[in-house]
């Protein structure tokens, strides 16, 4: 298997500038990452608000450079603090945000937001970029009449579909998806988790998954990270990490995943009369 | 849909009436009242209502009233419109630049907005007007020159919560060059706060302009209403009718377009709270 990604010991600083009363400090949001994910795979990244993962999702799209580390994608190494971002290394790699309200342009038709990519990355005519855009409409389960629609007139799951087609219109190697379904609908999660699954079966996408919900990382993940404060506390494959969390912290979100089962819920029930 | 709501309120409909008759006074003007309306049409001071072939009357050297205030209407409206225009367009870029490009441009920009924003604006245009010498470009010119750090201040401030959107950054991913993402992605939706000063901007602009042809400072070769008034002031006690009809119409104009203004506003307000 050939692997897609590497990531060795990523680090990101932010700088908060000091004021009059307030010294200047810096805030280590990612200190020392190293991962790799191979083709066709997908690696969950797991931790609380604030633990960095997002900030990492925003350094792998190349949105933001790392303070030191490698970042190699398919072997190339990639430095964009250094300005030798080619658009073919652009169109490996793309993302899709968590929030579907904030990440379309409402001022855009929907048929523009997915022509974009190609308008600028490629030399594609006009004619081809409508028929690309109108497959992968058809791909993510809208119709050809959404084309010309905005964004505002979608549903929150319609929209995430919007977001994952437009991320696909480039042919990316690696999606890095960042909390994609964590502001849908239980029932709308399942749909997309469903349609994102079939996607990387049909195109042999790798998977960057960044999540806080244990049960939809046990779904979809083949390997796990769990971050804490900035740190890779846990990596290995899914079975393993579920199976015997190493690190107190896992062993406590573990814990934190409330159960729906009978038993739990009436062991839970009890322990409340007894109190 | 829209219209409809903006008709419902009898401010709004009572604004586009009155702007209505403006734009129509300014249209028909050169067919109503062809040849110079600074032109000698009869007798000087003839009081209004006496010869229906002049019904308003005539000023101390003999010019037609009326047609004074039809050609009026054509400056005031078009240095109204031009100044908020250009300052609009000014105002929008700065401050789209300054919140886009952030550090020392941002405070290098806004320091200067400061600077233009602590000097009372009537003064300014005055110094320019004195300066280069009256006439009707360099009036929209001193007029925006004052007025554009209102418009700058809200695009900036619209600029720095926009940016931070999640279709940003997605456009950042598809390689958009950053002043296209200034131009293209933010400016449009940073754009209608702003555009809802304009209303308040027209009408001051009127107003200075009319002030700065009251000290002789308009263009010598156009009729305005605020020159109108400074040559009935030194008849003021024979003859008000000379200051006071050009005077209600400012009146007029000024509260036409900010009801109207008022009343756009409103209705897309409305829109917005119903999507």
């Amino acid at each position: 298997m050939s692997v897609i990604l590497e990531a060795r010991n990523i680090v990101r600083d932010y700088h908060v500038p000091g004021s009059f009363l307030k010294k200047a400090k810096t805030v280590h949001a990612v200190k020392g990452v190293s991962f790799s994910v191979e083709k066709g795979k997908t690696l969950a990244i797991v931790g609380e608000s604030g633990c960095g993962k997002s900030t990492l999702g925003r350094i792998l799209t190349l949105i933001d450079p790392a303070t030191s580390g490698d970042l190699l994608i398919e072997g190339k190494k990639i430095d964009i603090a250094k300005g030798d971002l080619t658009p073919e290394m652009r169109r490996k790699v793309q993302i899709v945000f968590q929030n579907p309200y904030g990440s379309l342009n409402p001022r855009q038709k929907i048929g523009d937001i997915l022509t974009e990519p190609l308008v600028i990355n490629t030399k594609t005519p006009a004619d081809e970029r409508r028929d690309r855009a109108m497959t992968l409409l058809k791909k993510v389960g809208l119709e050809e009449k959404h084309y010309n629609r905005y964004p505002h007139m979608f549903s929150g799951g319609q929209r995430q579909r919007i977001a994952i087609a437009r991320a696909l219109m480039l042919n990316p190697k690696l999606l890095v998806l960042d909390e994609p379904v964590s502001a849908l609908d239980l029932s709308v999660q399942a749909q997309v988790l469903n349609l994102l699954a079939d996607l990387q079966d049909e195109f042999q996408l790798t998977y960057v998954f960044i999540s806080h919900d244990l049960s939809v990382v046990r779904y979809i993940a083949d390997e796990v990270m769990v971050m804490y404060f900035g740190e890779a506390v846990e990596y290995g494959s899914r079975d393993e990490v579920f199976a015997d969390p190493k690190h107190s912290y896992t062993k406590t979100l573990f814990a934190a995943t409330p159960r729906a089962d009978v038993e739990s819920i009436r062991a839970r029930l009890a322990k409340k009369k007894a109190a | 849909m829209s219209l409809r709501r903006l008709f419902r309120s009898p401010e709004a409909v009572a604004g586009f009436v009155i702007l209505g008759l403006l734009g129509a006074m300014a249209l028909t003007a050169p067919l109503l009242f062809p040849g110079d309306p600074l032109a000698i049409a009869g007798q000087p001071l003839l009081r209004p209502f006496q010869d229906w072939a002049l019904p308003l009357g005539t000023d101390r050297l003999g010019r037609d009233v009326l047609a004074g205030l039809f050609h009026g209407a054509r400056t005031s409206l078009a240095v109204g419109l031009a100044a908020a225009a250009a300052s609009i367009l000014v105002g929008s870029v700065v401050g789209t630049v300054a919140g886009f490009a952030g550090g020392l441009v941002d405070e290098v920009l806004m320091r200067i907005t400061d600077a233009f924003q602590t000097v009372p604006g009537f003064l300014l245009s005055l110094a320019l007007v004195s300066v280069v010498g009256p006439s009707l470009s360099v009036v929209v010119a001193a007029i925006a020159l004052s007025a554009w750090t209102g418009p700058a201040r809200i695009a900036r401030a619209e600029v720095l919560s926009i940016r931070e959107r999640d279709y940003v950054a997605s456009a950042r991913v598809i390689g958009m060059h950053p002043i296209e993402i200034a131009f293209r992605e933010v400016l449009p939706n940073a754009l209608p706060p702003v555009l809802a000063l304009s209303s308040v901007i027209v009408a001051a602009a009127i107003l200075t302009e009319a002030a700065l042809s009251f000290l002789g400072l308009g263009d010598p070769n156009r009729v305005t209403w605020g020159g109108m008034i400074a040559e009935g002031r030194a008849v003021l006690r024979s003859a008000p009718f000379l200051s006071v009809i050009p005077g209600i119409a400012l009146v007029f104009s000024v509260l036409g377009v900010y009801l109207a203004g008022e009343g756009v506003v409103e209705s897309t307000a409305a829109r917005e709270g119903q999507a």
